[in-house]
């Protein structure tokens, strides 16, 4: 390949510029484009089953307030401000990686971990919870409150399930990546001509915020309708 | 050689605009009180309307986090159109499936 | 400017024996590659395996219909060869053969970049094919699925004791590979265009590749979600979709349709990028309108999300709601016109050459026309309750998915095999082929739109007698086309070593990835192309040949 240098002999590269980009710059925006375009199908992955969510509420509405009577709302509550302090944290990881202040950026990584982690801590023990109380759908779901009710309560907990599972997967998925990101951290590979995979860190933690944003009230906070 | 080569590193940089602390600062309480109100809002009874508040209150948070954390404010006019198409597509997708179920109890013939 | 000249030969001189093939040697080589164009490779030989194997399923389909009396079949077998068929082909074969064989080859070359953005995901998509076609055949040895392709509930929920799961489970991971590669091919035109390369001077098959990429994001997470919910309520038993269950399975269809209409356009799109770069190139004129077929082809992106819900009018949606998605659905046809008619004005007193990819592409037009006017027949509320589930559907959406897609991509393959491998075609058995295919799709599908007008219902193995001879015409063409099918498969494999060498531009064609060598080198351009030239200049292209010949 020493032709292919042949033209670029002359610029010594940053160590991290992949070969097919022609500068940082290119490359920063490719990567931070890249997650912009994959939450836009993550948008569409949790705007279907909200969609679906929606139809159901729409068609059953006294199920839907009696579900959300079933949660936890100090929980779910105290859930929202972990992850909007984890969320803060983040960002200040990004700034502080745009700064190139290392021991910051650790710091805050850390922090975003232990709120990510105590946030799946919170879902754990309300999982538990629902799980005692006959609350997993399927054959598991013994909830007689309102024998009349129940089929239509249970595919509210089908959502309930389905929707804060999968928000959960998002978060251990992030989990996993912020692990990675303190590493190459700690090795001291962001500054600010480099910090392109923080920053796209920092835009899936933030989605999986607002995802949570919206959960919150659509599982925990259904106001009881009224007839008239 | 080594002058202009850092020369043209700077140039080609990533364009890094550094938010200040406050603002951060500020978005986060923003979100807390949000949160606060959201909930405070579901124990009153607003008849019609605690639907509504409520996901009013979700998409200030939502928009909050988007501009500010996510930095789309200083983002670029492809960034922006982005994150609203993908909005839009999903507001396509809620509209077109509803224009179904909200119009079936109607009758042509009565 | 001497030592540049010098520069240049050496280069040139290297070019000739260094090439993607030849870079590297081994197997690891290719199964670890990040170079878009071996991965391209990696893909052209995975479809190709999985279209034989749809072939097989849509042949012995028309076998057993040749005699009315279900005979070859057992019902439950046809059942499941029509739903494999329908899922290989579309899920393995349609939705990725022109943009990651064709769009993987291309993109880069033809916007002059040294590779896609995100080469290890673009991998990572050919990973996630090959993982969910290989669950997929572990479904079709151990047993198959018979819903349809369409998996409607509750019968895939509740009564089907068919591999359902697997089947979704292959189609859930397939989505992730068709997302990874729109989104790598988005980022990538934005970002990765060679210097003076501007939007209004990309070739059309670019901004098909944009308009499929953007349908590919936005469509496939909602199919996604929708098979995962299918696969819990399969698995735990709750009743997201099943009415006995307080579900509603109109909901599955109009989630399922959001994806799956989009998904024509997934198919269509790139083929009338391959349609609009080779009618170009065959008549040795710029395209008349690039900006319309340009623009329409994000027209048709958008308004193919508009329309879905034309799969359901008999399904029990709101008949309000079914007037507007009626009414809504003849505004596709108004884009897509729009690119007929111009290929058509570019065709106008031009002197065509009529070698193989554009005989393809005549018959693209011709098929796709025929598809899409029928279309809108089904569109029309009425007729489409008196045709629908007959095979007045079939024949119209195989002419679209078959007439349309295979046809371009065969246009396609041909017109850039030279780059792909340096070599050319035999071109007299390609036009042989060609003839073949034309032929033999006509005669199957044709007889198919009468006898669903006549009232054949599809999906069945038996039928009555007076729609027999339909049904043999049908059959018989069905075996010209498989012909006509092969013979590329045998003369291509074959011209790669004994094909005549192509030279850098064997078509005389505008576009950059005709400046580069055939086969191209690893990276593709010795030195970043600047573009000075509008799309398809071929005008300004005979003007400097017409000069340089003066001098």
């Amino acid at each position: 390949m020493s032709d292919m240098a042949l033209g670029n002999e002359h610029h010594h590269h940053h160590p991290f510029l992949q070969h097919h980009f022609e500068d940082l710059g290119q490359q920063h925006e490719a990567s931070t484009l890249g997650m912009w375009m994959f939450l836009c199908t993550e948008i569409l992955f949790f705007g279907g089953v909200l969609c679906a969510y929606w139809v159901y509420r729409v068609m059953y509405p006294e199920a839907w307030a009696v579900g959300a009577h079933l949660q936890q709302t100090g929980w779910g509550a105290t859930n929202t401000i972990v992850l909007i302090v984890s969320s803060l944290t983040m960002a200040l990881a990004v700034r502080a990686a745009q700064l190139g202040k290392r021991g910051q950026q650790l710091g805050f990584l850390f922090a975003t971990l232990i709120f990510g982690t105590a946030f799946l801590v919170v879902k754990g023990i309300e999982y538990h919870r629902h799980w005692e109380e006959g609350l997993f759908p399927g054959s598991h779901f013994h909830w007689h409150e309102h024998p009349e009710l129940a089929q239509k309560v249970q595919l509210f907990m089908c959502f309930y399930w389905g929707m804060t599972g999968l928000h959960a997967l998002h978060m251990i998925i992030g989990a996993g990546l912020l692990l990675w990101i303190m590493w190459r951290a700690y090795k001291n590979h962001f500054g600010p001509e480099y910090y392109a995979p923080v920053e796209v860190m920092g835009l899936y933690w933030h989605f999986v915020d607002i995802v949570w944003i919206f959960l919150f009230p659509f599982l925990y906070l259904i106001h009881e309708v009224h007839h008239g | 050689m080594a002058d202009t080569t850092e020369h043209h590193q700077l140039e080609h940089a990533p364009h890094v605009h550094v938010t200040p602390l406050w603002i951060y600062i500020a978005v986060f309480l923003a979100l807390a009180v949000g949160t606060i109100v959201t909930y405070l809002a579901s124990l009153v009874d607003l008849g019609m309307w605690n639907t509504p508040v409520a996901l009013i209150i979700a998409t200030i948070k939502a928009v909050l986090v988007i501009l500010f954390f996510m930095h789309v404010i200083h983002s670029t006019r492809l960034t922006w159109v982005t994150v609203v198409g993908s909005f839009l597509w999903l507001g396509i997708l809620f509209v077109l499936t509803f224009a179904d179920y909200l119009t079936r109890g109607w009758s042509l013939f009565k | 400017m001497t030592t540049a000249t010098l520069h240049d030969v050496r280069l040139s001189g290297a070019a000739s024996d260094r090439n993607y093939f030849n870079d590297e040697y081994g197997a690891l080589s290719w199964f670890l590659t990040k170079d878009h164009k071996r991965i391209a490779i990696l893909y052209l030989i995975s479809v190709s395996v999985l279209f034989v194997i749809g072939g097989f399923f849509a042949m012995m389909m028309r076998i057993e219909l040749l005699t009315p009396e279900g005979d070859l079949l057992t019902s439950d077998t046809y059942n499941k060869f029509f739903t494999m068929h329908g899922v290989v082909m579309i899920f393995f074969f349609l939705i990725p053969v022109i943009p990651a064989v064709l769009g993987n080859f291309l993109l880069p070359l033809q916007i002059g970049a040294k590779d896609l953005a995100f080469p290890k995901i673009n991998l990572l998509s050919w990973y996630l094919y090959m993982l969910a076609a290989g669950i997929g055949l572990i479904v079709i040895v151990t047993g198959g699925v018979d819903t349809g392709w369409t998996f409607y509930t509750p019968f895939s929920t509740q009564y089907s004791n068919t591999h359902v799961f697997g089947t979704t489970f292959a189609g859930f991971i397939a989505g992730f590979s068709s997302i990874l590669t729109g989104l790598n091919f988005i980022v990538t035109i934005h970002r990765m265009r060679a210097p003076g390369l501007t939007w209004y001077r990309l070739p059309l098959f670019v901004w098909a590749l944009y308009a499929t990429s953007i349908v590919m994001l936005l469509a496939t997470p909602v199919l996604a979600i929708t098979l995962v919910m299918l696969m819990i309520e399969r698995t735990v038993g709750v009743g997201f979709f099943d009415p006995a269950l307080g579900g509603d399975p109109v909901l599955y269809q109009h989630m399922f349709w959001f994806y799956s209409h989009p998904a024509v356009y997934i198919m269509i799109l790139p083929a009338m990028g391959v349609a609009s770069d080779v009618v170009a190139a065959f008549t040795r004129k710029k395209i008349f309108g690039y900006r319309f077929v340009a623009f329409s082809s994000l027209a048709i992106a958008f308004l193919g999300f508009l329309v879905w819900a034309h799969h359901l009018f008999v399904a029990g949606i709101s008949v309000y709601s079914a007037m507007i998605f009626a009414f809504l659905t003849f505004f596709v046809a108004v884009p897509s016109a729009i690119k007929v008619f111009n290929w058509t004005a570019t065709l106008y007193k031009a002197s065509v050459s009529w070698q193989t990819p554009m005989l393809y592409i005549m018959g693209f037009i011709g098929l796709f026309t025929i598809g899409g006017v029928t279309g809108l027949f089904l569109a029309s509320l009425g007729l489409d309750i008196h045709v629908t589930d007959t095979y007045f559907v079939v024949a119209h959406f195989h002419y679209v998915m078959v007439g349309g897609t295979v046809m371009a991509y065969l246009a396609g393959i041909h017109y850039w095999w030279p780059k792909i491998t340096g070599r050319m075609y035999p071109e007299w058995w390609a036009r042989l082929a060609a003839l073949l295919v034309f032929v033999g799709f006509n005669l199957t599908f044709f007889p198919q739109f009468i006898l669903g007008y006549v009232g054949m219902p599809r999906r069945y193995h038996a039928y009555a007698p007076e729609f027999q001879v339909l049904n043999v015409l049908s059959t018989a063409g069905a075996s010209v086309l498989a012909v006509g099918y092969m013979l590329p498969i045998f003369y291509l494999i074959w011209s790669i070593w004994n094909g005549r060498p192509a030279g850098k531009n064997p078509w005389g064609a505008v576009g950059l990835e005709w400046t580069t060598s055939s086969p191209p080198p690893k990276e593709n351009f010795h030195e970043t192309p600047v573009v000075t030239w509008e799309a398809y200049d071929y005008p300004g292209m005979m003007k400097a040949m017409g000069e340089t010949q003066h001098v």
